[in-house]
C-alpha cells in the first residue's frame, strides 16, 4: 500500500511538470498528459481506498524535511478512512472536471497553462488530505491557495479576473494568518505537530489552551471555506473558468477547512466552545448566504453563494459533533455541486459566454442533456428525496436539533426552504419560459460535445444514487458513518426528547417542497418580467442584492484606510525616513570602504607592518590575559 | 672548564691573525701607484666591474648546488644507522635516492644544466 | 609496512600523481601537455574516492607525525573537490591564454599534495613542512604568466609576505618547543595543561595564529589576498581561494580544538574580535570594487570572518558548521571564479563590473549560473549559502554568541548589496562595445555544473553532510 499511496500525488505532479516543461510544445494536446496522470491517480486511489476498506491504514515519512535544533519534521502521510474518502472525491471529481474541461477550455490560447495548473492542484490536495502532521497541512494548504489565485485570474487579460485572484488571495491571507499562528502554538504548547501525537496529548492542554488553538485554526478554515465573515472572496472567484469553479471553488478546496476541523476534531472537542462556535458560524453562514442567492441574477454567482451556504451546514454538523454526516454531506456536495457548475458552464458554453439569468430562458428543448442534469443537480441541492442532498442534508438537521440546538435546526430548516427557492428560481430563468436571449445568441445554442456532457452524466448519476446506496440511516448510523467509525466513533443511539427522527424528516422535505412550490409561483407559473429581477423592488431586496453591503463595508472599514496608511508610509515615513535612513547608511558604507580602500596601499611594507602589527596585538592580548 | 682550552685556542688565532694584519700597516712604507690600484696586479685587464650585472645562470647553479647538497646530506645519518635500520631502511633511502633522482632527471631535461 | 601506509593513501596517491606527470612531462610532445591535466584529474579523484572509503578509520603512520581520522578524511574530501574542481577548469583556460606546460599541473598536486599533508598533520614541523610545500607551489602558480605585470607582482607579493608570516610561525613552533618541549600536538596539549599562564608558551601560541591568520587570511593579515588574487591566473585563484583556506582552517581547527583546548576561553575571545573585524572589513571594502576578482577576494575575507564565527561557538555545532561552511564555500567560489574565468571580452578575461552588462540577455544560462552562485554567496535559500550561514550562526547563538551573531546577518545583508550589484547588471543593463563571450570548454561548463550540483545538494538537503561534519570533528573534541 505504501508504494501506491504515493503514487497518488506522483502522477499529477509528474503531469504537472511536464505540461509546465514542454506545454510550449504540447500546446492543444496538454489533455493527453494532464488527464491519464489524474485518471492514474484516481485509479491509486481507489486501490487504496480498498485496502482502507479492508481495515488497514498507513502513516510513513516520505524524506526528513527541516531539522532545526529539536524541531524536526518529516513529510508525512497518514490514510485512513476519512482521507480515503477524501481523496476518492478529489481525485474522481478532479479527473471528471479534467475530461470537462477539454471540451470547455478548447481553443484558449492557454491551454497548457492551464491543465499544468489544473494538475498542480489535483497534486496540492492530494498532498493536503494525505498530510500527516501540520505543518505539512500548512505547507499544501497555502498551495492550494496559491493554484486557486492562478486558475482565478487565468484569464488575466481582464481586470476583473485578475482584481479577484488578488482578493481570494489576500482574504484568504487573513485566515491564514490565523492558521499559521494556530500551528505555531501547537508548537509551543505540544512540542510535535503529527496529528497522531497530537491528539494524544490534546488531553494535557488547558481547555482555554485549546480554544485558543482551535480557534485559530478555525479563521484558517473560515477564509478557505469562505464562512462568515471571510466569505466575500467565493463569489468574485467565479471569474475563473467555470471547470475551475467546479473544482476548486465548490467540489474540493473549499472543503479543506471542513476536512481541517473534522481532522483535529478532538482539539475541537477538548475546547466546547470552539464547537460551538463553528457550529453557529456555520448555521449563520448557511442562511445568510442563502438570502443572498435568492437574489442574484449572475448564475455562477447563486451556486457560488449557495456553496457558501451548504459549506455552512457542513460546519454546523461539524459543530454539533455529527462529522460523518457533515462528511457525507461534504462528498454529495461536491458531487451535486460539481454537476450544477458543469451545467452551469454548459449552459454558458452554449450561449457564447453568457452568464445573466436574465438573458436566458427557455433553454430546455435545445440543450436536453443540460436540462435534465442540470435538474438532477438542482433537486439534489434542494434535498428532494431521494436524492443525496437529501439524506446528508437531513442528517446534518436531525443531529443539529437532537444535539439540543433547535434554534440552530431552525435555521438550517429555514436554509434550506430558501435553497430550494433559489435553486428552482435559478432553474426555471435558464431552462424554462420564453427565451430573453438576443436573436444572434439564439441562433448559436448548442448542445456541448460529448466530452463535456459525458461527464455530466456520471455527476447526475451519482447525485441520484449515493444517498441511497450509502446514506440512509439506520439503528447503527449510515454506512457511511460505520466506514468513517474508526475517525469518528459512531455516536450512542440514545432516545430523543421532542420530535422524533421521523418527523424531521417530515419537516425538512416539506420545507424543499415549499421552496420548489414558491418558486414555480414566482418564476414560472406567469410570464417572467427580465427587467424588474434585476431592479431593486424595495430596501429588502436591495439589500440582498447588493451582498447586505459587507463588500462596501469592508471597503470602507480595512481597505480604504490601510490604503491610506500605505500611501502616507510610502511617501512620508518610507521616502522621508526609511529611505533615508538606508541611503544614509549606504552612503556611510560607501564612504567608509572609501576610506579602507585607501589603507589598501599596494606596497609590500605597508602589508608586512600591518602583519607585524598583529602579531603584536595577539601576542600582547595573551600575555595580559 | 674543560673548554678553556678552546677558549685559549680562539684567544691565540685571534692574537696571530691580527698581528699579521695589523703590523703590516704599521710597519710597511706605502707607495701608491696607478698599476698597485688594479684588481689583477699580473697586469690582466678587467673584463667588467665587480659590482655590476652577473648572470643568472649562476643563482640556478648555485639553488640547485644548495637542494642536492643538503638532501645528500641526509644520508650521512642514514650511513651511520644502516645495519640497525635493515632493509626497510634501505628501501626508504632507495625511494627517497629515486624521487632525487627524478628531481635530478627533471631538471637536466628542462635544460637546467645548459649554460646557453 | 604497507598495512602502515593505508592512512595515508589519498596523499601517496597524490604524491604518486605528481611524481607520474614529472615523467610524463620530459616524454614528448613537447607542445600541448593536455593530456597531464587529465591524468592530473584521475589522481585527484581517485585521491577523492580514497578519502571516501577510509571515512570511519583512524590511524597514524610515521611514528606517530602523520594521522588519519573523520577530521583529516573530511577535509581530505573538501581539498579533493577544490583541486578536481580547479583542474577542471584550468584545461581550456591555459591553452586559451598560451600558458599550457606541464608544470602548472605537477605544481597544483604539490600544492593539494600540501594542504592535504596539513589535514593530516599531527605534529608541528609536519604542518610546517606541509605548509611549505603548498606556499612554494602556489607562488609559483600564481606568477604563472610570466608575461603579465599583475601576475609576477601577484606572485612576488605572495612570496615575500608569505615567508614573512611564516618566519612568525617557525618561530611560535620554535617557543612552543621551548616551553613544553614536543612539536607533537597531543603531547603539546598534555604538556599545556601544567603551563597554563607560561609566557613562551602564550607568545608560541600567539604567533601560531599569526601564521594561520595569513593562510586563512583573516583581518589584519588579509593584505595581500585582492592584490593576489586579482593578478594570479583565475584558475590559480579558485584554488588558492578554496584548497588553501580549507588546509588553513585544517591545521587551525586541530590546533586550537585539541591542542589548545585549555586556552579555548582567551582565544575564543581572541578570535571573537578578529570574526567581527574580518567580515566588516571584508564586506565594507567589496562594496567598493569594480573588479570582480577583487571584489570576490574581499567577499572571500568576509566569508572568513563568517567561518570564524562557527570557530568562537565552538562544539560539535560551531566545528562542524565551519566543516560544513568549507565545503559549500568550495562548491561556491570555484563554481563563481569558474564563471568569471570562462567569459571573455575581445582577448581579455572579463573581470570588470562592465563586461556583465547584459550578459543575462545574451547567455542566460551561463548568466543564471553566475547568479545561482553569488546568490549562495549571499546566503539565499535554497542554496547550500543558507544552509552553511544557517548552521554557522545558530550554533553562535546556541554557544550564547547572540551579538556575533547579530553582527555576522547584518554583514549578511550589507554583502548582498554587491553581490546582487553583479545580478542586476547582468539582467538590468544593456550591453556596450565588444560582446562578452563564455569560451567554448567542456571541461569547464563540467566544472560548473559539478559545483552547481554541489550548491543545490546542500542546500536542498543539507542535513546528512552536516551529520557528517559533525562526526568529523568528534576526533578533536575528544
Amino acid at each position: 500500500m505504501s508504494t501506491t499511496v504515493w503514487l497518488i500525488p506522483f502522477f499529477p505532479l509528474l503531469g504537472t511538470l511536464l505540461n509546465a516543461l514542454f506545454g510550449r510544445w504540447i500546446g492543444r494536446h496538454a489533455h493527453w498528459i494532464a488527464v491519464p496522470s489524474n485518471g492514474l491517480s484516481f485509479l491509486a486511489s481507489c486501490a487504496v481506498f480498498l485496502s482502507v476498506g479492508r481495515g488497514e491504514t498507513f502513516t510513513g515519512d516520505l524524506f526528513p524535511w527541516i531539522q532545526a535544533g529539536a524541531f524536526k519534521t518529516a513529510v508525512t502521510a497518514l490514510v485512513d478512512p476519512l482521507s480515503a474518502v477524501m481523496l476518492l472525491v478529489v481525485t474522481g471529481v478532479g479527473f471528471l472536471i479534467h475530461v470537462y474541461s477539454v471540451g470547455y477550455m478548447h481553443g484558449d490560447p492557454g491551454y497548457a497553462r492551464f491543465f499544468t495548473y489544473l494538475n498542480l492542484f489535483v497534486f496540492s490536495m492530494v498532498m493536503l488530505v494525505l498530510a500527516g502532521n501540520f505543518l505539512v497541512l500548512y505547507v499544501f494548504w497555502e498551495a492550494v491557495g496559491l493554484c486557486s489565485y492562478l486558475l482565478i485570474g487565468f484569464w488575466y487579460q481582464r481586470k476583473a479576473a485578475a482584481d479577484a485572484g488578488k482578493k481570494a488571495f489576500i482574504v484568504n491571507r487573513v485566515g491564514d494568518f490565523g492558521f499559521g499562528l494556530g500551528v505555531m502554538y501547537l508548537w509551543v504548547a505540544l512540542g510535535t505537530l503529527d496529528y497522531s501525537e497530537v491528539f494524544a496529548k490534546v488531553g494535557t492542554l488547558s481547555p482555554e489552551t485549546a480554544t485558543v488553538i482551535a480557534l485559530l485554526l478555525f479563521a484558517g478554515a473560515c477564509g478557505k471555506s469562505a464562512q462568515l465573515p471571510l466569505h466575500t472572496w467565493l463569489p468574485d472567484a467565479m471569474e475563473g473558468p467555470t471547470p475551475v469553479s467546479a473544482l476548486i471553488h465548490a467540489a474540493t478546496m473549499v472543503t479543506a477547512g471542513i476536512y481541517l476541523v473534522a481532522r483535529s476534531h478532538v482539539l475541537f472537542e477538548r475546547s466546547g466552545v470552539a464547537l460551538d462556535v463553528v457550529a453557529w458560524v456555520g448555521g449563520l453562514t448557511a442562511l445568510f448566504a442563502a438570502t443572498i442567492g435568492l437574489a442574484q441574477t449572475d448564475i455562477k454567482r447563486v451556486l457560488a453563494y449557495s456553496t457558501i451556504s451548504q459549506l455552512g451546514y457542513m460546519f454546523a454538523g461539524v459543530g454539533v459533533g455529527a462529522y460523518a454526516a457533515a462528511i457525507f454531506h461534504l462528498v454529495t456536495h461536491a458531487f451535486f455541486k460539481a454537476l450544477l457548475f458543469l451545467g452551469a458552464g454548459s449552459v454558458i458554453h452554449g450561449l457564447g459566454g453568457e452568464q445573466d439569468l436574465r438573458k436566458m430562458g427557455g433553454l430546455a428543448p435545445r440543450m436536453v442533456t443540460t436540462t435534465v442534469t442540470f435538474f438532477v443537480g438542482a433537486a439534489g441541492l434542494a434535498g428532494l428525496p431521494p436524492l443525496a442532498g437529501f439524506f446528508s442534508k437531513d442528517e446534518i438537521l436531525a443531529s443539529a436539533y437532537h444535539a439540543g440546538r433547535p434554534w440552530l435546526w431552525a435555521l438550517l430548516l429555514l436554509g434550506a426552504f430558501l435553497t430550494a427557492v433559489y435553486i428552482s428560481r435559478a432553474f426555471i430563468l435558464a431552462f424554462r419560459g420564453a427565451p430573453r436571449m438576443s436573436q444572434e445568441v439564439a441562433r448559436h445554442i448548442h448542445e456541448s460535445p460529448r466530452v463535456m456532457t459525458a461527464p455530466l452524466g456520471i455527476l447526475a448519476l451519482l447525485t441520484a444514487v449515493a444517498g441511497v446506496a450509502i446514506g440512509i440511516p439506520s439503528a447503527h448510523g449510515t454506512a457511511f458513518a460505520r466506514f468513517l467509525s474508526p475517525v469518528f466513533p459512531l455516536a450512542e443511539e440514545a432516545g430523543h426528547a421532542g420530535l422524533s427522527a421521523l418527523t424531521l424528516l417530515v419537516l425538512s422535505v416539506i420545507a424543499a417542497v415549499a421552496g420548489v412550490l414558491l418558486a414555480w409561483l414566482i418564476y414560472d407559473s406567469r410570464p417572467v418580467n427580465a427587467e424588474a429581477i434585476g431592479r431593486p423592488r424595495n430596501w429588502l431586496h436591495a439589500l440582498l442584492l447588493r451582498k447586505y453591503y459587507v463588500d462596501e463595508l469592508y471597503d470602507f472599514l480595512f481597505v480604504r484606510p490601510l490604503v491610506r496608511v500605505a500611501g502616507f508610509c510610502a511617501r512620508a515615513f518610507d521616502l522621508g525616513f526609511v529611505d533615508g535612513i538606508v541611503n544614509g547608511v549606504g552612503r556611510l558604507v560607501v564612504g567608509w570602504a572609501g576610506a579602507m580602500r585607501l589603507v589598501q596601499t599596494g606596497y609590500v611594507m605597508n602589508y608586512a607592518l600591518a602583519t607585524l602589527l598583529g602579531a603584536v596585538v595577539i601576542v600582547a592580548f595573551f600575555l595580559s590575559r | 672548564m674543560e673548554y678553556v682550552t678552546i677558549l685559549m685556542v680562539f684567544g691565540i688565532a685571534l692574537l696571530v691573525g691580527g698581528a699579521m694584519i695589523g703590523l703590516p700597516t704599521l710597519l710597511a712604507p706605502r707607495r701608491a701607484t696607478a698599476v698597485k690600484a688594479e684588481p689583477f696586479e699580473c697586469g690582466k685587464d678587467l673584463l667588467a666591474l665587480p659590482e655590476g650585472r652577473f648572470a643568472i645562470k649562476f643563482s640556478t647553479v648555485a639553488i640547485f648546488f644548495i637542494i642536492f647538497d643538503i638532501e645528500v646530506m641526509l644520508i650521512f645519518p642514514w650511513a651511520v644507522q644502516v645495519r640497525p635500520l635493515g632493509w626497510p631502511g634501505y628501501l626508504a633511502m632507495l625511494v627517497f635516492l629515486g624521487i632525487l633522482m627524478l628531481g635530478f632527471l627533471y631538471m637536466w631535461k628542462k635544460g637546467g644544466l645548459e649554460w646557453d | 609496512m604497507s598495512a602502515a601506509l593505508v592512512p595515508l593513501a589519498p596523499l601517496l596517491l597524490v604524491a604518486a600523481t605528481a611524481g607520474l606527470l614529472i615523467v610524463l612531462d620530459l616524454l614528448p610532445p613537447r607542445e600541448g601537455k593536455g593530456h597531464l591535466g587529465v591524468v592530473a584529474l584521475a589522481g585527484v579523484v581517485a585521491a577523492l574516492a580514497g578519502a571516501l572509503t577510509l571515512w570511519g578509520r583512524e590511524g597514524r603512520a610515521f611514528g606517530g607525525m602523520l594521522l588519519l581520522d573523520n577530521f583529516a578524511v573530511f577535509l581530505d574530501v573538501v581539498i579533493c573537490y577544490a583541486a578536481a574542481l580547479v583542474l577542471l577548469l584550468s584545461m581550456d583556460y591555459l591553452r586559451r591564454n598560451g600558458m599550457e606546460s606541464g608544470e602548472y599541473y605537477i605544481l597544483v598536486l604539490l600544492a593539494t599534495l600540501g594542504m592535504m599533508l596539513m589535514a593530516q598533520a599531527a605534529d608541528l614541523i609536519v604542518i610546517f613542512l606541509a605548509l611549505e610545500l603548498m606556499s612554494l607551489s602556489l607562488y609559483v602558480l600564481a606568477g604563472l604568466f610570466r608575461g603579465r605585470l599583475t601576475s609576477a607582482e601577484s606572485s612576488m607579493k605572495y612570496f615575500l609576505l608569505g615567508a614573512f608570516a611564516t618566519g612568525f610561525f617557525v618561530y611560535g613552533i620554535a617557543l612552543i618547543y621551548g616551553a613544553t618541549g614536543t612539536t607533537a600536538l597531543d603531547r603539546i596539549a598534555a604538556a599545556s595543561g601544567g603551563l597554563q599562564r607560561d609566557p613562551l608558551l602564550l607568545i608560541g601560541f600567539g604567533l601560531l595564529l599569526v601564521g594561520f591568520g595569513f593562510k586563512i587570511s583573516s583581518v589584519p593579515f588579509h593584505m595581500w589576498v585582492p592584490d593576489v588574487y586579482e593578478g594570479a591566473p583565475t584558475s590559480v585563484t579558485a584554488l588558492i581561494a578554496t584548497g588553501s583556506k580549507a588546509a588553513g582552517f585544517a591545521a587551525l581547527l586541530r590546533v586550537l580544538f585539541s591542542t589548545f583546548k585549555v586556552a579555548q576561553p582567551d582565544w575564543a575571545l581572541l578570535l571573537w574580535v578578529v570574526a567581527v573585524l574580518t567580515m566588516t572589513l571584508g564586506n565594507v571594502i567589496a562594496i567598493a570594487q569594480s573588479n570582480l576578482k577583487r571584489m570576490l577576494a574581499y567577499s572571500s575575507i568576509a566569508h572568513v570572518g563568517y567561518m570564524l564565527v562557527g570557530v568562537v561557538a565552538g562544539g560539535a555545532l560551531g566545528a562542524g558548521g565551519v566543516l560544513f561552511y568549507l565545503l559549500m564555500y568550495t562548491f561556491t567560489t570555484v563554481g563563481a571564479f569558474g564563471a568569471i574565468l570562462l567569459l571573455e571580452r575581445g582577448r581579455q578575461e572579463a573581470v570588470e563590473l562592465d563586461d556583465y552588462a547584459g550578459l543575462a540577455a545574451r547567455h542566460p544560462l551561463l548568466a543564471l549560473t553566475l547568479a545561482l552562485f553569488l546568490l549562495s554567496l549571499v546566503g539565499m535559500p535554497p542554496t547550500a549559502g543558507f544552509a552553511g550561514k544557517f548552521y554557522v550562526f545558530g550554533a553562535a547563538i546556541r554557544s550564547g554568541y547572540i551579538w556575533l551573531a547579530v553582527i555576522a546577518v547584518l554583514n549578511s545583508a550589507v554583502a548582498a548589496y554587491y553581490y546582487l550589484r553583479v545580478v542586476v547588471y547582468m539582467y538590468m543593463r544593456e550591453a556596450e562595445g565588444v560582446p562578452t563571450r563564455p569560451a567554448p570548454s567542456f571541461a569547464g561548463r563540467l566544472a560548473l555544473g559539478v559545483a552547481l550540483w554541489g550548491v543545490f545538494q546542500l542546500g536542498l538537503m543539507p542535513a546528512p553532510v552536516l551529520d557528517l561534519a559533525q562526526a568529523a570533528v568528534a576526533p578533536l573534541l575528544r
